[in-house]
């Protein structure tokens, strides 16, 4: 099935704003906001599938994260997100199965990852940004469609005697819920796992009082109530007490980042991306902050609303952000990614220093937040990464802070011996912006050498190339000398390796210590998840997921492996 | 209301080994009295101790399938009965499996396909039952309004009928879709029937002719298709319904029929032709109902694109009208040429024939329809009425499907959503259409009398004249 999409299809954009929705509509009331999913069937973002029956695809999930994203930012009054379907009957079906059926893997797998990070900002909107989801199941809500209700905080359905909540895919397709919806069950909502066992094996659903027995639901209402119950339910839950971060609820929108597009470079205002098919390597460069970017910040919270998106840490994150997601979806043929930055390293910490200052205030909360996502994004990404701290075009690196996290989230980090080399930790980089797994990334890196962590922790003044090595956070040191031969050596060398492997044993390394509920999540998509995707019972010409919809039945290989 | 199984075997007539099978038994005792308690509430219980003239099965033999006596409708006998077959005989017949023996317990793999497919079909049951529980008031003879209580009665046993195969073969989960089939309601909003025909009131005689006449003939081809299923138990219990269904059809078709000779008459009998100035039921208005009835019935056959009707028909649950009259039975290759809507415009696909069953079925049904419409016709000639009357386009007024979504008028082609809305209200039912059949359909209870607006039939019910007093009123 690795053959679509066969013709060439233009690079898919992740920017978009509410002028552009085609799938979902917006309404603000006070401090509730609805959100309806009213998908168009004719506005699939590959051609060969419609959206039926409100099922979705990455444009109609782009749109979903732009919404949520622009809610944190655009829309601090809002307390309750109340999300329903604009369809009757329909809550949404989940994900387009014919989509999935013509896809490629590796499409397949960047728009699970995709909606999944997606799914979990919108938890991260309910934790950290008061803002609530409640899903309102105005209809049949199955498979994708349950999984989106799962991320919100609490599921209300509509008793009708048809409606029903569903995880179809183990039945109908042979493939497993491809958005956390197990492991929400029974992590998240602790539904018994036998129970779990028959309702996810269950094609048709649950409905009505036992899916509320079970706790598939919080709750069920009669169809002529069910507005009325749920309006009274996020108006009970946005008139709730709760301890608001200070700072006026003013708004700050998100302008369009206006990348420059030549062919390889993708340019932005503090980032750059270029990429060569060649090599399969792309460079991808963070400029730290200015002088006039820190003063801004030191100015205090006031002054850092009054910035709005053109702030820096907001600005570079956002680009970041954007460029990953380009590198992900766009440059399948580019295995790894060199980070580098450039400015001044102290800038660096004396911004966080002061952004860290002012993070009672709701905006720079936000974008706190919103750099701590966009590096678990980077984290996700399953491309190598080596960061490369030398003078590159005779500019100073800025591995300091929250650069020194690109680094720190780095497969590998080469450090110039250079006396105007100098790498430091900052604020950030002792818990503000964790992994998905919850630790930090200094303490990921150091995670056999407590004393080594506990010794950076606090010392925020800067260290040469060589003290940097002798604290434990560069991988490899290399003198001028050596310099270009070496990383030359270390960048061919890895192109050469298998990139599925590679992509596997990343994987696994990155996220040492514990697991928690986001990294099970992240980590059996890409292990169970992708691995019954290429399987044949569900993709090979006899599997489920390609028969789907077509005449034939499957067949499955009975053996298990 | 409790039962003693005694008592279960002498008043339900079956031929399922009811006496020995605890967990039928079982099952039917805690449902049996939610069963009449649904019946005292949702059924036509304001005529409940009137005796009237029912055909009831008391037994699958040829004298025993069709017993008729009075009987007060509380009373009547809901039996459960499977069309006898030499086990030898019952095989597949549709499908990968084709030919392999049938089954006669479910099959775990396709036991939630099966179960959605019953109570479907069972939830169609009720729902006319209930649609329908009013009309018994403005009868227009007790010919009718027998025709209209057997019709009710059977629908019951149809419930039944299917009760019994959620009972025997689907375990606690059955039990629970049997309770919940008492508990929806046709045309609540709350708890409404599963299928859009059954939440549509019917509440005057012409909708209920048109109704028997196009919506329980959708039954009828479900059922056909059902009896050739590869599950035994479901092929038997809906041949059986068949027979009794048959009835139905003839109490729509021939109610069509005597309203257009009537009609005619009248038309005949004014100076200007005027059939409302005579106190009957206009041809336009008659159209507007066909319309109605038919499109709506359409739709319970399904998309007319369909993975699910593709895995019914090749897991062998569902087959095509008399399978057993097709040469090939696995239906996997060939196609089926289909109108669809394709940017903006009205053009064709070919789809793989096995997921376009909805529609192979949808044709036997559009052309039993067709055949019925050419009967009217020959009434209207008959009774040399200019008028004639015609199916609308199966794209016309759909709720299911690829049309749903696109506006087309009665002929099929495909118009604008204002073209559409400014010529609704000649194409399709409308309120006051309603008003002026409830105004002109008073109650005839008079033994041989009928209303003004339809012309008796041309025999009685089982040898008995035509003013045989079916419905004792008076006793």
């Amino acid at each position: 099935m690795d053959s679509a999409p066969q013709t060439p299809q233009p690079p898919v954009e992740f920017e978009t704003d509410p002028s552009r929705y085609r799938h979902w509509q917006v309404s603000y009331d006070g401090a509730i906001a609805r959100l309806r999913m009213c998908v168009d069937p004719a506005a699939s973002l590959r051609p060969g599938y419609e959206l039926k029956l409100n099922s979705y695809d990455l444009g109609v999930d782009i749109e979903l994260a732009d919404v949520v994203r622009r809610l944190r930012f655009e829309h601090p009054e809002v307390r309750v997100v109340v999300l329903s379907s604009g369809t009757d009957n329909v809550f949404c079906a989940g994900a387009n199965i014919h989509m999935l059926g013509m896809s490629s893997h590796a499409w397949k797998v960047n728009f699970c990852k995709f909606t999944n990070e997606t799914r979990c900002e919108i938890e991260d909107a309910t934790a950290f940004s008061a803002q609530v989801y409640i899903a309102a199941a105005n209809g049949t809500c199955a498979g994708g469609g349950y999984e989106l209700a799962l991320a919100c905080q609490e599921i209300y359905l509509q008793d009708d005697g048809n409606s029903a909540v569903s995880l179809p895919e183990v039945p109908l397709l042979a493939v497993l819920p491809g958005t956390g919806g197990l492991t929400r069950l029974v992590d998240k909502r602790k539904v018994r796992r036998d129970r779990a066992d028959v309702f996810s094996t269950t094609a048709e659903g649950i409905r009505g009082k036992r899916a509320k027995d079970w706790n598939l639901v919080d709750g069920v209402f009669a169809r002529s109530k069910f507005e009325q119950e749920v309006m009274k339910r996020a108006t009970a839950l946005a008139t709730r007490k709760v301890e608001l971060l200070p700072g006026e609820r003013k708004g700050v929108s998100l302008g369009p980042l206006a990348p420059e597009l030549t062919p390889g470079t993708r340019r932005y205002r503090h980032v750059e991306l270029r990429w060569s098919s060649e090599s399969r390597t792309a460079e991808l460069l963070v400029r730290g902050p200015g002088p006039a970017d820190v003063a801004v910040v030191q100015a205090g919270a006031a002054a850092i609303h009054d910035a709005g998106d053109s702030l820096w840490a907001l600005r570079a994150f956002r680009e970041l952000d954007d460029a990953l997601l380009q590198l992900r979806t766009n440059h399948l043929d580019v295995g790894l990614v060199l980070l580098r930055t450039a400015g001044d390293p102290a800038l660096v910490v004396a911004h966080d220093a002061a952004l860290w200052a002012a993070r009672e205030h709701w905006f720079t909360n936000e974008v706190l937040r919103h750099m701590a996502r966009t590096l678990r994004r980077l984290d996700l990404t399953s491309r190598s990464f080596f960061a490369l701290g030398d003078l590159n075009n005779d500019q100073r690196p800025a591995f300091a802070g929250c650069l020194l996290e690109l680094a720190l989230a780095a497969d590998r980090f080469y450090l110039l011996d250079h006396p105007k080399v100098q790498v430091g930790t900052s604020v950030l980089n002792e818990g503000p912006l964790p992994m998905s797994h919850g630790l930090t990334r200094l303490h990921a890196h150091l995670y056999g050498e407590p004393d080594k962590l506990e010794a950076l922790l606090g010392h925020h003044e800067l260290r040469s190339a060589e003290e940097a090595d002798d604290a434990g956070l560069v991988t490899v040191r290399l003198d001028e000398i050596d310099w270009d031969d070496d990383t030359r050596v270390a960048i061919e060398e890895r192109a050469s390796l298998s990139p599925d492997a590679l992509t596997g044993m990343e994987a696994n390394l990155r996220f040492v210590g514990h697991e928690n509920e986001t990294s099970k999540i992240f980590a059996r998509l890409t292990a169970w998840q992708n691995w019954i995707f290429i399987r044949p019972n569900a993709t090979g010409p006899d599997g489920a997921l390609s028969l789907y919809g077509k005449p034939q039945r499957p067949h499955f290989d009975w053996n298990r492996v | 209301m409790v039962s003693t199984t005694v008592d279960l075997n002498a008043k339900i007539p079956n031929n399922v080994g009811l006496s020995d099978d605890v967990k039928l038994q079982r099952a039917l005792e805690t449902w049996l009295p939610n069963y009449l308690e649904w019946w005292n509430d949702m059924g036509p219980t304001d005529f409940a101790d009137k005796p009237v003239f029912l055909r009831t099965a008391v037994s699958v033999d040829s004298d025993g399938w069709a017993h008729y006596d009075h009987v007060r409708m509380p009373d009547y006998r809901w039996g459960i009965f499977l069309n006898p077959r030499d086990p030898e005989t019952s095989h597949i017949r549709c499908g990968d499996d084709a030919g392999k023996a049938a089954w006669t317990e479910v099959p775990g793999e396709h036991r939630n396909a099966l179960r959605r497919i019953i109570v479907t079909q069972a939830d169609t049951e009720p729902a006319s039952v209930e649609q329908q529980r009013l009309l018994g008031h403005i009868a227009p003879s007790l010919y009718d309004m027998r025709n209209l209580f057997q019709v009710n009665v059977e629908e019951g046993r149809h419930l039944w009928a299917m009760v019994y195969l959620l009972h025997k073969y689907f375990g606690r989960d059955g039990r629970d879709e049997a309770d919940e089939l008492l508990q929806r309601r046709s045309g609540d909003p709350d708890k409404p029937r599963i299928l859009g025909a059954f939440n549509q009131p019917c509440d005057h005689w012409l909708s209920f002719f048109a109704f028997t006449m196009f919506t329980d003939r959708d039954g009828k081809y479900q059922l056909a298709a059902l009896s050739q299923s590869g599950f035994d138990p479901l092929a038997r219990t809906t041949e059986f319904m068949l027979t009794e269904e048959a009835h139905h059809l003839f109490v729509g078709e021939t109610g069509m029929d005597r309203i257009i000779k009537r009609s005619a008459e009248l038309q005949a009998l004014d100076p200007n032709g005027d059939i409302r100035r005579q106190g009957g039921i206009d041809f336009d208005l008659i159209q507007r109902t066909i319309n109605y009835w038919f499109t709506y019935s359409l739709d319970l056959f399904g998309g007319e694109i369909s993975s699910n009707a593709a895995d019914f028909f090749a897991t062998g649950l569902k087959g095509r009208y008399r399978e057993d009259r097709y040469d090939e039975h696995k239906a996997l290759t060939g196609t089926y040429r289909l109108p669809v809507v394709e940017n903006g415009q009205l053009g064709e696909r070919d789809v793989p024939m096995r997921n376009a069953m909805n529609e192979v079925l949808r044709d036997s049904y559009v052309q039993d329809c067709e055949r019925a419409l050419r009967k009217w016709n020959r009434t209207l000639e008959e009774a040399g009425s200019p008028n004639r009357l015609t199916l609308p386009s199966r794209r016309f007024h759909r709720h299911q499907g690829i049309y749903a979504d696109h506006r087309f008028d009665p002929v099929g082609n495909l118009i604008d959503s204002n073209r559409y809305e400014a010529n609704q209200r000649h194409w399709l039912l409308t309120p006051a259409d309603n008003d002026y059949l409830l105004s002109i359909m008073k109650p005839v209870y008079e033994p041989g009398k009928f209303a003004n607006w339809i012309a008796p039939p041309s025999k009685g019910i089982e040898g008995r004249p035509v003013d045989f007093e079916y419905v004792k009123l008076h006793d």
